[in-house]
């Protein structure tokens, strides 16, 4: 089941060339890029692990491609995501973010219902890929 | 017509037309017309334009598509205008679209190496990062070899520099700065530096003539003048300080009419009463006949060299 998370996310998975046009429009709103990644799909998994540093004063895209071609090396099964983040005293907010790689395989969530006292039930999604340990969750 | 529209399958291009379109000529005429002197770099340059010129074109249709090598290394005693000529050499890579952004980051071996073991890496791709798309200018890069020091995290950055120039040659251009010696020495202790480099310009140092040409053209820069005798007394002033130590060319101009200012100001104060228009833009001789240069001059002892250090081993 593919992962919509973030901006674009409905859209075919973005090649080199879409990624640098985006970048070249946070780069012009003078938007600070994060590159961040993660294996936990979960939609409330907020928080991703951060790689390198924020780029700040940043000019050209190649910048954050070469930042992003590394850390796709180094987790060639992760999802990765590109941030804009937007520093403007009033904002101050993520402004834009979008994913730019994700595992070969999303095997998706299943549904938890829990039974409660008076016939309630509660329910919640569970990711298949997190019954493994983090960083082995996407190996095949 | 733009570049980019000059197609494959055009069998003749007007080069006159590209040229006028590549909007170089007005950056090549800036060049002669604010840098006084240095007429070999100025050939340089045009040439380096011409071939970066017929090798976009020769790309366009079809002739080669092999990247020329950009890097280069300007070499020079201190105040000879490498730094203003490099950013003049970004703007021209840019209009010819070598590179996406023509901006100049200027690095020395202070942001390049770092202090402690693993701190140099982060800090070069940093500074690297930040270069893309236009040019880092590297000033006195030599200082980044240190052979008497085999553990010093110099060779760090020299070795990360030589795979970006390698591998990320779409992205940044590299310019190396130095003096010329010690410039060949680090070419020949890092033989990796040298073959990546094709452009090797060598910066003359400014004759008397040219040094005078340059004060006048700051002066009038900054709407101030001399008169005749000032004119004569800062010959003088110059003949006298090339001599002596810590000459730094157009740098040490710049700072001597400095001084000039600060000593026509206060004279002016002292004197106090009516001043006319003239006078706030005029240069007095005794301004700079009360220069240091012209009492036995400048040692090295009792100098301020804050702004004319040829080398950072001096300051």
């Amino acid at each position: 089941m593919r992962i919509t998370q973030g901006t674009f996310s409905y859209l075919p998975d973005f090649t080199d060339d879409d990624i640098k046009a985006q970048v070249q429009y946070c780069l012009d709103n003078d938007w600070p890029i994060s590159i961040e990644y993660t294996d936990d799909p979960h939609p409330r998994n907020v928080y991703w692990d951060l790689w390198d540093l924020p780029m700040f004063d940043m000019k050209d895209p190649a910048a954050v491609m070469f930042e992003l071609n590394r850390c796709r090396e180094a987790f060639p099964n992760h999802y990765v995501r590109v941030n804009g983040y937007d520093r403007r005293f009033g904002r101050q907010t993520t402004a834009l973010s979008f994913i730019v790689q994700r595992p070969k395989e999303e095997p998706g969530f299943r549904v938890e219902r829990q039974e409660f006292e008076d016939r309630v039930v509660k329910y919640t999604i569970h990711a298949y890929a997190t019954d493994r340990p983090e960083g082995m969750r996407y190996e095949s | 017509m733009s570049l980019e529209e000059v197609t494959v399958e055009k069998t003749s291009i007007d080069l006159d037309e590209v040229y006028r379109e590549s909007n170089i000529q007005p950056i090549l005429d800036e060049l002669d017309r604010d840098l006084v002197g240095l007429a070999p770099v100025k050939t340089r340059i045009r040439e380096i334009a011409s071939l970066l010129l017929i090798a976009r074109l020769r790309e366009q249709s079809g002739l080669s598509t092999e990247r020329p090598t950009l890097h280069m290394c300007f070499t020079g005693r201190p105040g000879t205008g490498k730094t203003t000529v490099a950013v003049r050499m970004a703007k021209i890579l840019h209009h010819l679209r070598y590179v996406r952004k023509g901006h100049l980051v200027v690095a020395t071996r202070d942001d390049l190496v770092g202090q402690y073991v693993g701190h140099t890496a982060p800090k070069t791709k940093e500074i690297v990062k930040k270069a893309m798309g236009g040019v880092l200018f590297i000033d006195e890069a030599y200082y980044l070899y240190r052979p008497e020091n085999e553990r010093d995290y110099g060779q760090e950055a020299i070795e990360m520099l030589l795979q970006v120039m390698e591998n990320q040659r779409d992205d940044l251009v590299v310019i190396l700065a130095g003096y010329k010696e010690r410039m060949d020495t680090f070419f020949q202790s890092n033989p990796g530096f040298r073959s990546r480099i094709a452009h090797h310009i060598d910066f003359p140092d400014f004759s008397l003539n040219e040094l005078m040409e340059i004060a006048e053209l700051m002066l009038s820069q900054q709407m101030y003048s001399f008169d005749d005798e000032s004119r004569k007394v800062f010959a003088e002033y110059l003949a006298l300080r090339v001599q002596q130590p810590l000459f730094a060319n157009a740098r040490s101009v710049r700072n001597a009419i400095d001084r000039a200012k600060l000593r026509q100001a206060g004279r002016l104060i002292r004197q106090g009463g009516v001043v006319s228009r003239e006078e706030l833009a005029r240069i007095d001789a005794d301004d700079i006949r009360q220069s240091r240069v012209f009492q036995g001059g400048i040692t090295t002892a009792d100098s301020n060299p804050a702004n004319e250090t040829p080398g950072r081993l001096l300051s």
